[in-house]
């Protein structure tokens, strides 16, 4: 229990340290510039493949369960659009993205810690936590919401999709369901998830990797640490978050 | 001049560094020496501040440096270059990239005027022609000598190295001291040099302070170390067979 609260308290002085007034805005905005490419854009590529899949099982599941002469087709639209829009966009792939871009971040700072990258930096005056850290902070924060509004439409255009190819419902009837009961606060909830999920990927895969030490051995063990840790805080945070905007 | 006072640092409950007390001299270079694990590296590190040292005090010239707060060293840190154990450059970077970091952070200069500080580094340690590779693709001499290049971009008043030419070859080894050595004279420089190498000591050694166990165990000049009368400064000064054999041919 102690050594929690001395974790939280580590994390909270790193996290001062990392929001302390940068060097050079311009050094800064290279780095974001770099960072978007390497944790956001890199990432589309997963994103859209899950995406599609889901989006398409979520239909064809409904479509099967909602088998029935009472029930109108156009709800399987209406149910996949709200599974994709307020959970799997945000939670899901966060979690995804955790996996991916947790891991690597924890890894590449681990290893600067300890080939001693992040001591050479700090002997020349730069605060490294900052330096390392901050543009990873900025570039998931601003970008993760774009993953999503995009996982958003490709999932449900992974449905129209099966739709159309399974022949299992009318492709008007699921855009009708679409559009049914369309609630723009359901969307910018979950925007406001992943910001908050990017932060929390990106921040606590960052402290696992700036406080490893040893060999190689303990980067491993720090990466995996961070995506497990980052995905139990997600997890915990979608619920508040969720008691907090939806209700 | 750089000096550390009755400095106690300890792991846990390790003791690795026991009431140390040195000053090295500006202008010439400095050698720590010692056996592996004997705290040349904790020593180095508490020096410039990576370590916090539990009591004592360090000095760079008057300033008293241990006592400064984060933002006050920062200051001091612009004049401090650092060569560490494995070069330490950024893998994301490339070689130039590198060297021109302190540049990029902390000065105005024009682009041109950056590069032509790089390029007058990199000529300085014969590495004309690496600009354009990454750390992954330099032999370990090339990084050493890229560190280098990174540690005096700043003109630093104070240089730092951790045993520059560990695991390289013997004429490299020398290409190496004598650099270190040459600019520490021609800007002035307070070096100081951790390494084990007693060729170094030989060849570019003017103070020489001799770590036993954490402790200062002897400090002096290359001249006085074949003759100093400490058992275990003989055992580690004629540590190899041909030191030994040579010892014995004088006798
Ligand atoms: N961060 C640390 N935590 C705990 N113990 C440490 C730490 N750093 C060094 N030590 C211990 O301090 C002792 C001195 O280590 P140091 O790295 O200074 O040796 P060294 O003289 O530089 O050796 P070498 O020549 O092999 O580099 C070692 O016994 C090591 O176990
Ligand atoms: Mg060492």
């Amino acid at each position: 229990m102690f050594s929690l609260f001395e974790s939280i308290g580590r994390y909270t002085l790193l996290m001062k340290k990392v929001f302390s007034r940068p060097e050079k805005m311009r050094i800064y905005r290279e780095r974001i510039m770099y960072e978007v490419e390497a944790l956001g854009l890199n990432s589309i590529g997963l994103t859209a493949i899950i995406s599609v899949f889901i989006g398409a099982a979520i239909t064809l599941q409904m479509s099967i369960s909602l088998e029935s002469p009472f029930i109108p087709q156009y709800l399987i639209g209406y149910a996949t659009r709200e599974t994709m829009t307020l959970e799997f966009s945000s939670t899901v792939v966060a979690l995804i993205l955790a996996g991916k871009v947790g891991s690597n971040i924890a890894s590449e700072i681990g290893t600067m810690r300890i080939t001693e990258q992040i001591d050479a930096l700090e002997i020349m005056g730069v605060n490294s936590a900052s330096y390392l850290i901050l543009p990873k902070i900025v570039a998931t924060v601003f970008f993760f919401p774009f993953l999503t509004i995009f996982s958003m439409l490709i999932g449900i255009a992974g449905g129209y999709v099966i739709a159309v190819v399974t022949g299992i419902m009318i492709p008007a009837d699921y855009i009708e369901g679409l559009q049914y009961c369309f609630v723009m606060w359901e969307v910018i909830y979950s925007l406001i998830k992943i910001a908050v999920f990017a932060f929390i990927i990106t921040s606590i895969s960052a402290y696992c990797g700036y406080y490893a030490k040893g060999n190689s051995l303990e980067v491993g063990k720090a990466s995996t640490r961070a995506v497990v840790l980052s995905s139990i805080v997600i997890m915990i945070f979608n619920l508040i978050l969720t008691q907090l905007l939806l209700t | 001049m750089i000096k550390a006072q009755n400095v106690i640092k300890s792991f846990g409950d390790r003791t690795v560094l026991k009431d140390i007390s040195v000053e090295f001299a500006t202008g010439q270079t400095n050698l720590i020496i010692g056996r592996s694990g004997s705290g040349k590296t904790v020593l180095l590190k508490s020096l410039v501040g990576l370590h916090n040292i539990d009591s004592g005090a360090i000095y760079y010239d008057d300033v008293c440096f241990s006592e400064l707060d984060f933002k006050a060293r920062k200051a001091i840190r612009k004049d401090v270059g650092m060569i560490f154990q494995g070069g330490a450059l950024l893998d994301a970077s490339t070689v130039a990239q590198n060297v021109k970091l302190p540049l990029d952070l902390f000065t105005t200069q024009s682009e041109e005027e950056k590069m032509e500080r790089v390029n007058f580094c990199l000529n300085r340690v014969n590495l004309d022609n690496a600009h354009h590779l990454y750390p992954s693709e330099l032999s370990g001499g090339m990084i050493k000598r890229a560190a280098i290049a990174r540690a005096i971009v700043m003109n630093p008043r104070y240089l730092f190295c951790d045993e520059p030419n560990s695991g390289l070859d013997p004429q490299t080894s020398i290409v190496i001291d004598n650099l270190i050595h040459d600019i520490t004279k021609e800007y002035n420089i307070t070096t100081i040099i951790n390494t084990h190498d007693m060729n170094s000591v030989m060849e570019i050694g003017e103070k020489i302070v001799f770590i036993y166990e954490g402790n200062k165990w002897w400090e002096g000049s290359k001249d006085d170390i074949l003759h100093a009368d400490n058992r275990e400064l003989e055992d580690f000064v004629f540590a190899s067979a041909m030191a030994k054999r040579a010892k014995l041919a004088v006798k």
